[in-house]
């Protein structure tokens, strides 16, 4: 009866070459920020300046490249796990016009100076209000190919799919609680602390459940696939899926340490980041050994290159930010550069390589080709993105400590040693050498975008691939 | 004061807090008690090859997800974080923030001893208490009025010999302290003829233009009818603390055409922040002294 019926392939193709086409721009504007450090005579235009940049840099990357390249791998995920073709066809298509409405309204009001000013939340309410409708969409299309799956179980990378889709929407729609007084501007729902508090609940868990569970369902789909070996642990699976959603939920304190946030609350942030330290690497371990017995194809497969290394920067990222979590730590390092590597190791090294490595994975399924144009290019996108990494990363530690040190230094008298100009001076080096590592990663991504346009030209867009019945169980 | 507005949302937060806890450890314990073989598939198969291999938890990982535990119900004990229970240590921020500022005051005064209770005159002169506060100029004035002192566009130039709210020792500590905060109302309702041709007469004042054109005597007319006369004076000198000197070349937001039409217009509001609560008397008096020494050499040529 459903013997011709065909995987929709085109909602994933379409989000597929977003996910590269918006890396660019994002990474593109990342670099254009970094330079304007360097030369702050590049601000030449209210609407070019950094401060309106820097929030389209952001949403940019987070939510066109990030946004875009979950929809692809998850639509793509739940139909092959539960052997069945997407939920809502027509719904699934809405999601991605809405989701690039949602990208060039982004695009334009940001630089416009509309900001509702909240980190990570700055579009303003109509585009709230359109990001809720779209979101809420994307959760029909997935639940509903869950619901109609043909195998008893499902399958874990769903799980993390599932988790990220419903926590995201929950938190939108409370943090972008606000009362609008036109069209283009709205205050928060919320007043002082309070404010601060959800904003920042939101703020972590963008980065809880947007960056690291939707992640780690892209990565427990495709390590498995591109390495061709099963799952390392589904019981370490449980316990850490279920840990990481429950603990992730209370650590956003942790941003607000040594603020006006009451002392209890800045506790609570802290010790829960502490103990979500063993379920996040719960997932890195999970990875890793998925290649166990299979090392050796890590020295001819870039793909597989690409997820390895980010399940490692993944580690060392889960690692860092519990360890700025403690409050001694966050004393040197909180508003100091610091903060901004360990981003960037987490956003470069773990989020940009997991959905880089699953694009090279889609690409060539996506236009009935075996492989990529080129697997020579994906190597040298490999080197010189991690190259580019380790630049931003090992500068950015550097300038932050400095800084940390130099804001808290005393002389004799019990002043300040340094004024805060001084260390935006000294700082300069280390943000042009960050200037280098942003220009590295962003050539990656351009020779990720030829590599891309080849494999497309000549190939042709599949949209019969058939449903597959599902194994017999054993 | 209390973070909570009643008694039960305390015990709704050491509840939730302390069974947040347990359920991760029971999760743990529950999962780990499972022993199963190394290397053995669940048996489920999704997409053709996916598998799951049910290997138990590696050792480390679990001990290392239980240490963590231990250290938060420990520090929970220490520190705040269950509701109003301060922690057997007593810490707080507040009072860590307190404590550090108390001995950086206590150095201060140690360091400085009596150049803190002479006469701003006469620190003005030391070197030791100059350098101090060229310290404290750079990490809290410079933001506003440059590193050189010599100001900006709405942050006044304290190098000159021109003060808008004085420049003798108690008027500079005076402000330093509470503060100051100026108004210049805006003056639209006089329309945009009114306004230029007041700008011009302004501007004639300290000989920018020519002070015989028609502009300047139709200029001259509306200063007078319109009030501006009442804060700046009949002829433009201005008042100490109320308005500034109109026929000087200084100029706190410049001198051209159009910015004096802005100011005519829409007015001017501008504040100085009080440092007094902030910076604490000797450190306010060490800075009056810099700032008053700032200007020496200019106010002598000035009284020239």
């Amino acid at each position: 009866m459903q013997e011709q019926a065909a995987y929709n392939y085109q909602v994933v193709r379409q989000f597929t070459v977003m996910t590269v086409i918006w890396g660019v721009v994002g990474m593109l504007v990342g670099v254009i920020i970094a330079a304007q450090l360097v030369w702050p005579e590049l601000n030449f235009a209210e609407w070019f300046s950094y401060g309106r940049l820097r929030p389209l840099h952001t949403n940019a990357v987070i939510f066109a490249f990030g946004g875009c390249s979950l929809f692809a791998t998850s639509y793509y995920c739940v139909q092959r796990t539960s052997h069945a073709p997407l939920f809502a066809p027509k719904l699934a298509a809405f999601t991605f016009w809405g989701w690039q409405l949602v990208i060039v309204l982004a695009a334009i009001s940001l630089p416009l100076g509309y900001t509702s000013g909240k980190e990570y939340a700055e579009l303003e309410w109509p585009i709230d209000i359109l990001i809720a409708v779209v979101w809420v969409s994307y959760a029909v299309v997935f639940f509903g190919t869950i619901m109609k799956r043909k195998t008893p179980h499902i399958y874990v990378a769903n799980w993390f799919f599932g988790g990220f889709i419903l926590t995201v929407a929950l938190l939108h729609i409370v943090n972008s609680a606000e009362i609008p007084v036109s069209l283009t501007k709205s205050y928060s729902a919320y007043a002082g602390v309070q404010d601060a508090m959800i904003q920042w609940w939101y703020g972590h868990n963008a980065v809880g459940f947007f960056l690291t569970a939707g992640f780690l369902g892209m990565m427990y789909y495709f390590v498995p696939k591109q390495a061709e070996r099963p799952v390392y642990s589904y019981r370490l699976s449980v316990v850490h899926f279920w840990a990481l959603i429950f603990t992730y939920m209370w650590a956003g304190p942790h941003h607000l340490h040594y603020t006006a946030l009451p002392d209890w609350t800045q506790s609570l942030g802290m010790i829960f980041s502490l103990i979500l330290l063993a379920p996040s690497w719960g997932g890195m371990i999970n990875g890793i050994m998925t290649l166990s017995g299979a090392w050796h194809k890590l020295r001819d497969d870039p793909i597989l290159k690409f997820m390895i290394t980010s399940l490692s920067f993944y580690g060392m990222s889960t690692f860092e930010g519990p360890m700025m979590s403690i409050k001694t730590v966050n004393a040197l390092s909180h508003y100091t550069d610091w903060t901004v590597g360990h981003v960037h190791s987490g956003a470069l090294g773990w989020v940009a390589f997991i959905a880089i490595g699953s694009c090279y994975y889609l690409i060539p399924r996506m236009f009935g080709k075996t492989e990529m144009y080129s697997k020579r290019l994906i190597e040298l996108h490999f080197w010189i993105a991690t190259l580019g990494i380790v630049l931003y990363i090992a500068s950015m530690w550097i300038a932050g400590v400095m800084q940390g040190l130099m804001w808290g230094a005393t002389n004799p008298d019990g002043t300040l040693t340094y004024s805060f100009v001084e260390s935006v001076k000294d700082s300069y080096p280390f943000w042009a050498i960050r200037l280098l590592g942003g220009v590295m990663f962003l050539s990656g991504m351009l020779l990720m975008t030829w590599n891309l346009i080849q494999t497309m030209r000549g190939g042709r867009a599949v949209n019969d691939a058939p449903v597959l019945a599902p194994a017999a169980a054993h | 004061m209390s973070d909570f507005n009643n008694g039960f949302w305390n015990v709704w937060v050491i509840v939730l807090t302390i069974g947040s806890i347990i359920f991760c450890v029971l999760l743990l314990w529950s999962q780990s008690r499972a022993r199963n073989a190394k290397g053995e598939v669940t048996g489920h198969v999704w997409d053709e090859d996916l598998q799951e291999y049910n290997n138990p938890l590696p050792n480390w990982w679990r001990w290392l997800f239980y240490l963590t535990i231990v250290f938060s119900f420990g520090y929970l004990a220490l520190y705040p974080g269950l509701g109003t229970y301060a922690g057997s240590k007593g810490w707080t921020s507040t009072g860590q923030y307190e404590l550090e500022r108390d001995a950086a005051e206590a150095q201060f005064k140690a360091a400085y001893g009596e150049l803190l209770t002479q006469n701003i005159e006469l620190v003005a002169t030391n070197d030791k208490a100059r350098e101090a506060g060229e310290r404290l100029f750079l990490n809290y004035c410079a933001q506003c009025h440059g590193s050189d002192a010599k100001g900006a566009k709405g942050f006044p130039n304290l190098t000159d010999a021109d003060w808008l709210w004085g420049g003798e020792p108690a008027q500079i500590k005076e402000t330093l302290t509470n503060g100051r905060m100026a108004v210049m109302p805006p003056f639209a309702h006089l329309g945009p003829q009114k306004i230029k041709d007041v700008a011009y007469y302004v501007r004639s004042l300290s000989g920018l233009v020519n002070p015989h054109a028609p502009e300047a005597d139709r200029g001259k007319a509306v200063y007078n009818s319109a009030g501006c006369a009442a804060c700046h004076g009949a002829e433009g000198k201005g008042n100490l603390g109320l308005a500034p000197n109109l026929t000087d070349k200084v100029w706190l937001y410049g001198s051209r055409d159009a910015t004096l039409i802005e100011t005519i217009s829409k007015g001017r509001t501008n504040s100085m922040p009080a440092f007094g609560e902030f910076l604490g008397e000797d450190k306010v008096h060490l800075l009056t002294a810099y700032v008053y020494g700032l200007s020496l050499g200019n106010r002598a040529e000035a009284g020239k």
